[in-house]
């Protein structure tokens, strides 16, 4: 049996922009995996655990939370 | 998965509560200082925000009502509302009405102004209230302040609703004077701290 040529997997993550975010925990209460959380009380910012689902970008009531792939 | 409701889930019961009590009897609303001190308290001493996303019972009920119930047109608020611009401009503005506000009260404590049995909603409509008002129990100011404070509570429950429909659930979120003082504190507090592991945020 011969393996199939291993494709290189592009990881995708939520990404903050921190400078514009107000901290008020929306995006944590919404999140499945516990994948982001608030920095105390400063900012959010999103750990190993993300699975670029979504959720947190459509919770956000200021929209400051985008999807992107990880660099490598 | 996080599903499983706690107690806190349901403090957007209180809030209804508050505002049904202050149609009724003014010097409820004196009730709604705790909503003020409360946040002040746990990000000075506890460094965190947590209630807003907690604990704020009125964000629950924007959450409810724009997000379960669909009052909601779920758009992106402008740049301009979620900038620190207007965050700190707006802060400023509130706590400027909030102290023409403690003055008013001031002056029916010190006689020199009598009491009147209104609310302003959005600092410019006097609407009457006086069917809340019951008595003389208390000395004027007491009433005075209610009524103020009322009118304060009514204001950002009328924005936030407003904002609520116009874009997402819970805008009222970003440019919340309380929201924008605790995270303030929390900065200043804890200015220069970085979470463990972090990689960045774009």
């Amino acid at each position: 049996m011969h393996h199939e040529k291993k494709h290189p997997v592009i990881k995708r993550r939520a990404f903050v922009e921190t400078k514009l975010c107000v901290a008020c925990g929306c995006c944590k209460k919404t999140c499945p995996l516990a994948a982001i959380d608030i920095h105390k009380g400063m900012y959010a910012y999103v750990n190993e655990a993300c699975v670029a689902c979504g959720l947190c970008v459509s919770a956000c009531p200021a929209s400051v939370i985008s999807l992107g792939e990880v660099a490598s | 998965m996080n599903t499983k409701k706690r107690w806190y889930d349901y403090l957007w019961i209180f809030s209804l509560i508050y505002l049904t009590l202050g149609f009724f009897n003014i010097l409820f609303a004196w009730i709604g200082l705790l909503c003020f001190f409360i946040p002040l308290i746990i990000a000075a001493f506890g460094g965190s925000k947590i209630y807003c996303g907690r604990y704020c019972g009125r964000g629950q009920l924007f959450q409810l009502i724009g997000g379960r119930f669909g009052l909601s047109r779920k758009k992106d608020v402008p740049r301009w509302m979620k900038s620190r611009v207007f965050r700190y401009a707006f802060l400023i503005f509130f706590f400027a009405m909030f102290f023409m506000m403690l003055w008013a009260t001031y002056l029916v404590f010190d006689g020199a102004g009598s009491l009147s049995h209104t609310v302003r909603l959005l600092w410019t409509f006097d609407v009457p209230w006086h069917w809340a008002y019951h008595g003389t129990f208390f000395h004027p100011w007491v009433a005075q302040f209610a009524f103020g404070f009322y009118g304060v509570m009514l204001t950002s429950t009328i924005l936030g609703i407003v904002t609520m429909v116009v874009f997402k659930p819970r805008s009222w979120c970003v440019y919340c004077p309380m929201g924008t003082m605790t995270q303030l504190i929390c900065k200043a507090r804890n200015h220069g701290s970085v979470p463990h592991g972090f990689s960045g945020n774009r």
